[in-house]
């Protein structure tokens, strides 16, 4: 290995920190009700923080239950006078409008995104806020053609939806939600995660600029339970929630008995497998994409890596080198490629799991990187000699944790990566077509990435099997969930 | 002297087999003052059973071609027009009118024969080629949910019975099924019919016995992928609710009577007891395109 790179030595490139001049946040967030900032009856306001730097942005109103209730309020009479009168095509305009101002704001969303959430700048600007306005561009045209989508079925909007966002791709995953429920003709009373609201704040701003009729979408921010007082709201006709499976079972319970529609896009613990044959160098940045994209906050993240036998040792060596010249620390620089952990929480989370992955008797690798000394970090890791009963094979880390097990057969590694209460994703690596699709075939996951890994896209159904949650989103899909039928 | 009648010592049906309830229980449903049997009051343990054997059934099922599927059940319309009589007589014990009875059975063979015809098809309806904006082929295709337990129609004991099997089968799915507690008859009936219809033993599993007893294990069972509930009793449906969140079954609520109706012959009835899987590879020149791995 004499032509190795040493990246542990002098291998540093200048700063490229992107600037945050150009954009406009307030100090203080109120909440967006029935198309106007109304200061929160409960009267408390939290503040959100930079996680890179643990320093205060701005302050964000916590939604109480009469400020709950008047949303709901808001979302229903524009339901009811206005959104449910009028016809799709016109349905679809507004939502082009909301899909084209993201565009001219893209800069500074993805700003804002990555000072409020950590994650660092290339993914927000590459990634969310682009797939964010390709969203609601393509729920936009489905909006007069619903009939369309379910031949024979009479399609119609169900009413006010309470929708409930997390914090690991906030901007996108409102889109997400609010694009298929406005064209399905509903109206929307959101609250995003506690720890990253400003996009969403953002976002009710660009929805007054677009003049959408006032009540047709209310953003509430707050903690969890702000979110249960939607939920529970009993003028609210469909929950969408995304988040932990174990928050996804108390939502559920809630709604049991009611008449209420749901959609639950919940944990996910991700098998990535590398067969043999597979394109190492390829498959190596597929893994490191599938674990390490967004600090590894991702539902979807491929967390428990499958290597055949025979591949084992060279894919590990170069799993190490790869992760080795991973760039960690400001999320605003350009080039760095892992941004800070959300939050405090989640941080001690994804600690508390390195520390049961050691006691566990699992082989601990850690990149040989320097973390800043404020902000919430943590160095890209990998656990070899796991077992599948461990739980760090088990349970969702939502953290840049991998964790290896090895396997010999097709038919072992089918039985090992469907050994979970989970079924969200998985990842196929290998040359030969065949084996792609017995694995994609058998691989009981809503989402199979064969020779990639991560990818989205609006036209794309994403959504889980067993504990992962129901219904989908993306795609024609994703307008089901929003829809009843005759 | 008339001759004596041999009657008729009703069985469950599990994995293929007909035994009679591990708990040595039964109970008599009565229709016009008479007894009908003595009917397995099945227990929990009958329904874990069965589920074993729908789970063991499940991927042979789901494996098998769509051509193959739709000739099973429609060998199983076969074999029930050849036995008609026997179903109207027992429609009629159960308190049926004649011309009630005979059309149950028509519609129930007709019913079959419809669903048959989706096997092959309902994947092509419910399929896309999804274009996304990067170089990837992606496609979306519906996979069966798995393991269904089906808490079937009480007013309907043959044709509402049907009308939940069928879908379900076709989607390939495997399921156990709990027969109407009243108007159990057909349900042991359609069994015998079942195992001389090419279908394999554990894709279907009927038990008889007390709905109120069955339904709290039905919706908690772990290793259920998705409940049908047909009945319209809320405190029946709130149990279920709560119970199924354990394992997020996915929760079906239909209509308890009724399906004489032509609103039970549609896809959505298969689609529904249906997961969507998307896949996704790379077009060549990966990097060209810019769409990285």
């Amino acid at each position: 290995m004499k032509n190795k790179i040493d990246y542990s030595s002098d291998w540093n490139l200048d700063p490229a920190p992107e600037s945050t001049s150009h954009i406009k946040l307030k100090k203080k967030y109120e909440l967006f009700i029935g198309g106007k900032w109304v200061k929160p009856k409960s009267g408390k306001y939290f503040a959100t923080i930079n996680p890179a730097t643990e320093q205060k942005i701005s302050d964000v109103a916590e939604a109480g239950q009469a400020d709950v209730d008047a949303a709901v309020k808001a979302a229903k009479k524009a339901y009811d006078t206005v959104w449910s009168k009028l016809s799709g095509k016109e349905r679809g305009k507004y939502i082009y409008r909301i899909a084209r101002l993201i565009q001219e704001k893209a800069r500074e969303f993805s700003v804002i995104e990555s000072l409020d959430s950590g994650k660092v700048i290339r993914e927000s600007r590459d990634i969310d806020i682009p797939l964010a306005a390709a969203h609601f561009f393509y729920y936009a045209g489905w909006a007069d053609k619903l009939e369309f989508a379910f031949p024979n079925r009479q399609p119609k909007s169900l009413g006010v939806a309470a929708q409930i966002t997390p914090w690991n791709f906030p901007m996108l995953m409102i889109a997400w939600k609010i694009a298929p429920a406005l064209a399905a003709g509903n109206t929307v009373v959101l609250k995003p995660a506690e720890t990253t609201s400003l996009t969403a704040l953002k976002l009710a701003e660009v929805i007054q600029e677009a003049g959408l009729p006032d009540g047709v979408v209310n953003i509430v921010t707050g903690y969890g339970k702000t979110g249960a007082m939607m939920v529970e709201h009993k003028d609210v006709a469909k929950v969408a929630f995304t988040g932990s499976t174990g928050v996804g079972k108390i939502i559920m319970k809630s709604i049991s008995g009611t008449n209420k529609k749901s959609t639950m896009e919940l944990g996910g613990k991700a098998a990535n497998i590398i067969f043999e044959d597979a394109p190492l160098d390829q498959a190596v940045e597929g893994v490191i994409n599938g674990i390490y994209f967004n600090q590894g906050h991702v539902c979807c993240a491929g967390s428990r890596l499958f290597v055949q036998e025979s591949v084992y040792e060279i894919v590990i060596r170069k799993l190490k080198d790869r992760m080795e010249s991973l760039y960690v620390g400001d999320p605003m620089d350009k080039n760095t490629d892992i941004g800070a952990i959300n939050s405090k929480k989640q941080l001690d989370v994804i600690n508390e799991y390195i520390k049961i992955g050691k006691e566990e008797g699992a082989e601990i690798y850690q990149t040989k990187c320097t973390l800043p000394k404020k902000g919430y970090w943590c160095k890209p890791t990998l656990f070899t000699n796991v077992a599948q009963s461990n739980r760090i094979a088990q349970e969702e880390i939502f953290g840049p944790v991998l964790a290896i097990q090895t396997f010999r057969t097709v038919d072992e590694v089918i039985t090992k990566a469907n050994n979970t209460p989970y079924g969200l994703s998985a990842g196929v690596w290998t040359d030969k077509g065949s084996k792609i699709f017995n694995l994609t075939s058998q691989l009981k996951a809503g989402v199979v990435w064969a020779n990639t890994y991560n990818k989205f896209d609006p036209t794309s159904p994403f959504g889980g099997y067993k504990e992962s949650g129901h219904g989908r989103e993306g795609g024609l899909h994703g307008l089901e969930p929003y829809l009843k039928f005759d | 002297m008339s001759r004596i009648e041999v009657l008729k010592t009703y069985k469950i049906y599990i994995g293929g087999k007909f035994p009679r309830t591990e708990s040595g229980r039964y109970y008599q449903p009565e229709a016009k003052g008479n007894v009908l049997g003595n009917i397995c009051l099945s227990s929990r343990k009958d329904f874990r059973n069965a589920v074993v054997a729908a789970r063991s059934a499940q991927g042979g099922w789901s494996a098998k071609s769509a051509y193959n599927r739709s000739q099973i059940l429609y060998r199983i319309a076969e074999i029930l027009e050849g036995r008609k009589t026997q179903f109207s007589e027992e429609l009629i014990q159960q308190g049926s009118k004649k011309a009630q009875a005979e059309k149950e059975v028509d519609l129930s063979i007709d019913r079959l024969i419809y669903f048959a015809g989706w096997c092959d098809k309902y994947t092509q309806i419910f399929s896309s080629v999804n274009p996304v904006a990067s170089s990837h082929f992606n496609f979306s295709v519906p996979e069966p949910t798995g393991v269904v337990a089906i808490l079937s129609p009480e007013e309907s004991g043959l044709l509402g019975l049907i009308s939940q099997i069928a879908p379900t089968i076709a989607g390939g799915n495997t399921c156990v099924v709990l027969a109407s507690e009243n108007k159990p008859l057909c349900s042991i009936t359609l069994a015998e019919v079942l195992s001389t219809s090419d279908v394999p033993g554990g894709v279907i599993n009927i038990l008889t016995g007390n709905r109120k007893e069955l339904i709290p294990h039905f919706a908690a069972h772990m290793d259920v992928n998705a409940l049908v509930y047909c009945g319209d009793n809320s405190a029946e449906i709130k149990t279920i609710h709560e119970a199924a969140v354990d394992n997020l079954k996915r929760v079906m609520i239909r209509d308890g009577g009724g399906y004489v109706s032509d609103k039970y012959e549609n896809p959505y009835l298969i689609s529904s007891l249906q997961e969507t899987k998307t896949t996704w590879h790379p077009i060549e020149k990966i990097g060209a395109a810019g769409s990285g791995y």
